[in-house]
């Protein structure tokens, strides 16, 4: 092992990675602790630095948490969340396993197709759906937001579900077959437990895709429908406030949560399989 | 048998084919469509319309089609969608957004016949010719105009295509730069990328788990969030700025621009996009044996030509899948420009969304839209070509 990393550079190779790491993570560490700032600053004040506690303040998570603003857009964005998820994660695992079938036919055809709405620029698809969405009244609706974000989170889902197909030994169903279970039961007792943990990270990635997306959301969503990202941008581009540094750490956090549960995930599917 | 599992094999996917049908390719048919096809001139002015495609294209239209004019811009003004023509007209021809809606204004108080004299006295341009041609070409439903002006072109008054003029020609420009930039960030991320993933993924394993999750976290940290890090970052009183007037790098009075231009785009963009380039390369990097290399040193190999030859043909596909992924994506990328980009760190996206929101020339950013799509796709097809779409992964 040592032997071959011992060429030249071992230590350049360090440092450089070093630095990567740095560039990956600092600017995620670095807005935590400027999220409790007590001045209304984007930048460390003289307080903060001598460690002075009354530099440090729970206001701006006060706002966030407690402020009608922020709370209708978290309630907005579990809506839009949840329902395109519940659509995206089922629609995609059904057609996930049509994809896996060995009899599908113009497989590449269609897994193209299906995974289009991931690889299309968001703008684009964004222009698109307010053109035909306005064409049938569904702009400025949480339905014309959780159709959209449901086709975009689709692919996520036939991904994942898919992967978790392709480790699937489909002699389990002949086997339920023969026992005499029907084609839903062995569904739901034999197939999606097994899939369930891909079925599951599937959902995670769309989820988290609606929980960040805001390019749909200005083209489409009316004052009613602001959700998360929305505000953030407002937060950004026209008041800078640390309220939006607040709610950064808890989107850090939720990111945190997200990864987590993905890490458990698949150790289980690791573990399940023989 | 055969044909019973391929007919159930498709009704499954059926249902997520037509969602995807009809949420997705319906509303991306609808953008193209509206690229090249624009009714609304030959709506608001379908008489008049109808009756300039009799005309020869002489000097001047006949009397007919200056009463027609004058009977349906009236209708127009009354209807209240004259504003909406004018904004239309000006897009063919600047200036025509005055003549309309000042000609609508006057015809709504005076006016009599013979028109082909009283227009020309509201409006000196009803005698103009050049007008006349800008109406009948507007009036097409079918419409090249928003295509030409995407790729900084116009159609003249004697129907040739030429240049726009100097100073409004910006979109092939950002084309190239849109390319560029893109090309840019993906040969930054693979230089980043190629070596952070070598060292996670030859790591020893809990090692290598841990800096995974270095990556994975900005991975799956809001894009809204990491952005705003670099606002904080990046501006002029933000923490590098200070930092590096602190250690006396940098006078106080001298602190560096380094957002609100390419040099915010380019930072912030290569920041979010690397771990799109790391993870392909982790995933083909770990299944390469670390013993290969040591038997060609072994063997005699020096250091260099032992990856040369060895290792860097086999994490070719981790190559190509990370560089086109980061391509495409930077390719298509808003939010973080829009942010960080100031006026100088734009791209095409960008342009599009100022179309769709702000000049609402929804035309022009629907061929903008297309352009950008085709490419998109051309860069997907590829993508399936090589790697094979079927075979992609997520996180790790």
């Amino acid at each position: 092992m040592s032997a071959w990393r011992a060429g030249p550079g071992t230590w350049a190779l360090r440092i450089f990675c070093g630095l990567g790491f740095l560039f990956l993570m600092a600017p995620i560490l670095i807005i935590i602790p400027l999220s409790f700032n007590a001045e209304p600053y984007f930048t460390f004040t003289r307080g903060m630095l001598t460690l002075d506690p009354d530099a440090y303040s729970l206001r701006w998570y006060e706002q966030v948490l407690l402020g009608e603003r922020w709370r209708s857009a978290a309630l907005n964005t579990l809506i839009v969340g949840v329902s395109a998820t519940l659509l995206a994660t089922t629609l995609g695992t059904v057609a996930a396993m049509g994809l896996s079938s060995p009899a599908m036919p113009w497989r590449r055809t269609i897994t193209a197709l299906l995974i289009s709405p991931m690889i299309v620029p968001v703008v684009i698809a964004a222009a698109g759906m307010f053109f035909f969405y306005s064409s049938l009244n569904l702009t400025q609706t949480y339905t014309g937001l959780i159709l959209s974000h449901a086709a975009l989170g689709a692919p996520f889902v036939v991904i994942t579900v898919t992967a978790a197909m392709a480790g699937f030994n489909s002699e389990l169903l002949l086997a339920a077959a023969s026992l005499g279970a029907g084609p839903v039961r062995t569904f739901f007792k034999v197939q999606l437990p097994i899939l369930s943990p891909g079925v599951v990270s599937g959902g995670l990635f769309a989820f988290a895709f609606s929980l960040d997306e805001v390019v749909v959301v200005l083209f489409m969503a009316g004052l009613e429908q602001r959700t998360i990202p929305r505000e953030m941008w407002a937060g950004i581009r026209e008041e800078i406030s640390p309220a939006i540094l607040a709610a950064a750490t808890l989107l850090i956090l939720i990111a945190v949560l997200l990864l987590l549960a993905l890490e458990l995930l698949q150790r289980r599917s690791n573990s399940d399989k023989p | 048998m055969m044909g019973k599992s391929r007919t159930q094999a498709l009704l499954l996917a059926l249902p997520l084919v037509a969602f995807i049908g009809i949420t997705f390719v319906a509303p991306l048919g609808s953008m193209v469509l509206r690229s090249f096809h624009d009714p609304l001139v030959a709506e608001i002015l379908p008489k008049t319309v109808a009756a300039l495609g009799e005309w020869d294209g002489g000097a001047l239209p006949p009397e007919g089609v200056y009463a027609l004019l004058a009977e349906e811009l009236k209708q127009a003004r009354a209807d209240r969608t004259i504003g909406r023509l004018a904004t239309r007209l000006n897009r063919q021809a600047s200036g025509l957004r005055s003549v309309v809606s000042g000609t609508g204004r006057r015809l709504a108080r005076q006016g009599a016949p013979p028109w082909a004299e009283a227009l020309p006295r509201m409006n000196k341009a009803w005698g103009d010719p050049e007008v006349w041609h800008a109406l009948a070409q507007a009036g097409r439903r079918v419409t090249p105009t928003y295509y030409l002006n995407a790729l900084d072109l116009r159609m003249d008054a004697d129907r040739g295509v030429t240049q726009q003029p100097e100073a409004k020609r910006i979109y092939r420009a950002l084309f190239v730069k849109t390319i560029g930039v893109s090309l840019a960030i993906t040969l930054l991320c693979l230089g980043i990328g190629y070596p952070l993933a070598w060292f996670i993924a030859h790591s020893p394993p809990r090692r290598g788990r841990l800096l995974l999750v270095l990556v994975l976290l900005p991975f799956w940290t809001s894009l809204l969030v990491r952005t705003t890090s670099w606002i904080v970052l990046l501006q002029q009183q933000g923490v590098l700025n200070s930092l590096l007037t602190w250690a006396g790098i940098v006078a106080d009075d001298q602190r560096l621009t380094l957002m609100h231009n390419m040099t915010g785009t380019f930072v912030a963009m290569t920041h979010v996009l690397l771990p799109f380039m790391v993870l392909p390369l982790y995933s083909v990097m770990s299944g390469i044996q670390p013993v290969q290399m040591q038997a060609a040193s072994s063997l005699g190999a020096r250091w260099p030509r032992a990856f040369r030859r060895v290792y860097l043909p086999q994490s070719m596909p981790g190559v190509g899948a990370g560089c086109l992924l980061v391509f495409i994506l930077a390719m298509g990328y808003y939010i973080t420009p829009a942010l960080v980009g100031g006026q100088s760190g734009q791209l095409i996206s960008n342009f599009i969304a100022y179309h769709m929101q702000t000049s609402l020339n929804w035309g022009l950013a629907a061929a903008l839209g297309s352009i950008l799509f085709v490419a998109v796709l051309m860069l997907f097809l590829l993508y399936d070509r090589v790697l094979g779409l079927d075979r992609m992964r997520l996180g790790s």
